[in-house]
Formats: structure tokens, sequence, C-alpha cells
């Protein structure tokens, strides 16, 4: 499934500054769908090169990161259950720095 | 969660019921769709201006900027609020470079776009030229404890100082909900009883040089960034490279989780901060001002005198800590040397009203 990722606030730093990533990822074995719960572990293992705890804790986003997928606010379709589909544009922002 | 409803053509705005919900409000936990989002954020710091008395026609502001989310955004609302409601003010733009390589000088760059996109004049003051410092030589010297507190005093003087310079009746700061209610939960985690009377007040300092206000104080830092983010505003976005040892990081972190479980809990800690009574037996620090600068202080010297002393004399440590109340004996020699000049050192700003 093709994806396009963007990250703002400063994650970019994470990825070696990198804004913007086109990625290719399956889901897994067993399940059909693809959700939020299984793109951020391959999000955290392929893409964040430094300092995984600024991205994430536990299993979500770190809070103080914001999270749309196609433009629509995460907290909208269910957080980690938000299901991807082919296309679908998930942007990060942090919001953990100076105003 | 909803069974076969494919998330993106989910729900209906709950305002207009017309279009497509685009983000849940931490404040209300409204599902709203953008062009209600942008009037419902607007309209809310309208009314909070209003109902707090802000402004009065004719003032000249000067806008704290920094190029970050918070200033940025304040700065277009502002003048957008200005206009469509004839607030009838002078906007200015002020910055304070701190002189912290690959930070300030970064975002610097993004207030003057700021200063084209809004049309609003800028003034610049940096560190270097009101106490012969930048942030990046004090940190030479004292290492990387503690510049927070030398960065945030200094910044303060730095402020009114521009704000007298642009000849301005008020200075507004993008300070947010998020902001107050850490600095609620600091000063209650420091017992400085003192802040924590005031820190909650939407305009201070009306005994002082220059008042500030903070039109963003109901307003939550995600809305912010949903607003900059939606409008496409051009902000700075890095964390500045000293704070991670900053005190507030600890409390912005259980703020963030607090946020996460209960999102109204921001404005609950805020009211708190509101409703606080000091007890009638506590003894409070009596505002007077500084003998070497007349700033506005509580003790003999400034906050930002005492600090400057200790840069200029080799003593990193002057002015930091636990010595507050009775904190004189520093002060006590060191008026001895009050005529000393060295290349460096500069007086910390005598304010001429």
């Amino acid at each position: 499934m093709q994806l396009t990722l963007e990250f703002g606030g400063g994650l970019e730093l994470l990825c070696n500054s990198v804004k913007i990533h086109n990625i290719n990822v399956d889901p897994q074995a067993e399940e059909e769908k693809l959700t939020m719960k299984h793109l951020l572990p391959w999000i955290r293992t392929n893409l964040i090169k430094e300092r995984p705890e600024m991205f994430m804790k536990g299993d979500s986003v770190r809070p103080g990161v914001l999270v749309l997928v196609n433009d629509c606010d995460w907290e909208l379709s269910g957080q980690l259950d938000t299901v991807l589909e082919e296309k679908d544009v998930v942007v990060f922002i942090s919001t953990l720095h100076g105003g | 969660m909803a069974a076969a409803a494919k998330p993106k053509n989910g729900r209906l705005c709950s305002i207009c019921n017309d279009r497509r919900a685009a983000l849940k409000r931490p404040k209300t936990l409204e599902q709203i769709c953008r062009e209600c989002f942008y009037a419902v954020f607007e309209d809310e710091i309208h009314k909070v201006i209003v109902e707090n008395q802000i402004f009065k026609p004719g003032e000249r502001i000067a806008i704290g900027a920094s190029g970050g989310k918070d200033s940025t955004v304040l700065a277009y609302v502002l003048s957008e609020l200005n206009r469509r409601h004839n607030y009838g003010l002078d906007l200015f733009l002020l910055s304070v470079d701190e002189g912290i390589t690959g930070y300030r000088d970064d975002s610097l760059e993004t207030v003057k776009r700021n200063e084209i996109q809004y049309g609003l004049p800028l003034k610049v003051v940096s560190y270097k030229e009101l106490y012969g410092w930048t942030m990046d030589e004090i940190v030479k010297l004292i290492g990387l404890k503690n510049n927070c507190t030398f960065c945030g005093v200094f910044r303060r003087q730095a402020l009114d100082r521009g704000a007298a310079l642009l000849k301005v009746d008020k200075l507004v700061t993008g300070h947010n909900a998020d902001d107050i209610a850490e600095t609620v939960l600091l000063n209650i985690l420091r017992g400085d009883i003192a802040r924590l009377s005031r820190c909650t007040s939407i305009t201070t300092g009306e005994d002082g040089p220059i008042p500030r206000c903070k039109p963003f104080k109901y307003t939550y830092e995600k809305e912010i960034v949903m607003y900059a983010y939606f409008k496409r505003l051009d902000y700075f976005s890095t964390e500045c490279i000293y704070s991670p040892n900053a005190y507030r990081g600890f409390v912005r972190e259980f703020i963030k989780d607090l946020e996460r479980i209960r999102p109204r809990a921001i404005l609950d800690i805020i009211k708190s901060g509101e409703d606080f009574r000091i007890s009638a037996s506590t003894k409070m620090p009596e505002q007077g001002n500084c003998e070497r600068c007349g700033y506005i202080s509580s003790q003999k010297w400034c906050k930002a005198c005492v600090l400057l002393e200790g840069l200029n004399r080799g003593l990193p440590k002057l002015g930091i800590g636990r010595s507050r109340v009775l904190s004189n004996e520093p002060n006590k020699d060191t008026k001895q040397t009050n005529g000393t000049k060295n290349m460096q050192s500069k007086q910390c700003g005598t304010l001429d009203f």
C-alpha cells in the first residue's frame, strides 16, 4: 500500500530532516487491514533515525504530537484504530517547541 | 468504533451539519469542520479580548514575535480581528535576538517573513546590544544548567526595552492555555506563592513599565497548531538547543499526559490558579525598584542586574539557587565596584519614562 507521510513541527529532524516520505507498507500477515496501530511501529523502525522517544510513547505517538489522516484529526477516526487505505496522506505535527 | 463506516467520510460538523468534520476540539470535544473551526477559534479570542477589556482604541501594541507557532498565529489573528472588529489598534512585531546560533537566527528569518506577509512593522532587540552577552557566550561561561534562568530574565527586560523604543502602550504575547497551566503547576512545585498569585492574570505589569496581555490564555496549543496548519501559516518549529534541561519540560510532559486522559484538565488547572487565595498570614515580597537600574524588583537589585554582575565578575552562580528572600549579601560588596566597566559589561538598562 502506497502512503505519503509528512513530518512537521520539528519531527522531520528525527528522519534526517526529510519532511515528506513516500512509502510502501504491507498489512500484517493475518489481518487484511492496515491500521495506525501497525503503521506507527513501522515508522519507528524504518524512518526514525534518532530519539524515537520524541515520536512514540508506548503504543501511540508521544503526547503533544498531532496526527492527521487525509487532513482530518485522527481523534475523529479512532486514533490507533484508524484504517488506512491506498494513497492516504498521514501528517504528524509536533507541538512541543517554543511559540 | 463505527463498524462499516469509512473514517474519512464519517462525521459531519456538529455546528454546520454540512461539511465534513476535520478536528475534535479538546476544549469541548465537538467535532467540527475547518470553516467552523476558524470561526469559533477567532470568535472566542475576540470574546476574550472584549470581555477582559484588553485593548482601547488608538493604542499602539507590540506583539512579542519569535517566529514560533503561537506568536505567528497571534500576529495573524490579531491583525485580522483588528480589521474585522475595528479595534483601532496600531500593531507592531517585536522580536528578541538572544544570540543562539542555529535557533534564533533561523526563527528571526521567519519573523522577517511575517513582517512582509502580515504588513506589520518589525523591531528586533538583541541581548548583545542590551547586555553585552549572547546566550551562546553565557552558556560557554556557565554550562548547560540554569541557562533558562538567565534567558528568561533577560528576555523580559529586553521586551520592555523594545516596547519602550517602539513607544507602545501594551505588549501582547502568545502564551497559550497549555503554557499557563504549566506555569501554575511549576509555581506550586516551587512554592512560589508570589508568582502563583499573578500568573493567571490575563493582563500583568500594569504597575510597571509596560502592561502585558495574553489573549491566548484560554486557547489550547493543539488548536493553535491546527489553525496554523490548515491556514498554511509560516512558522518556525525547533526546540531551543538549550531547553532539554529546563524544569518546565517535566511539567509539560505531565500536562500532555493529562490532556490525553481528560482534555479539560488544562482549563481547569487555570481556573484553580485563578481562584487560589493566599492566606492572610503569608508574608509576600513587596515590589519596589532595582537600585541599580530602576527596573521593577522585589529585591534591592533586580534579577537581571544580579545575573549580569555574576557574568561580568566570572561568578556564574550569583543569583542562582535558593537564596531568594534575604539575598542581599552579594549586593553589599558589589556596590563598591559599581563604577567598574569592562568591555563587556553594560548597565542592564535604565528605562527613561
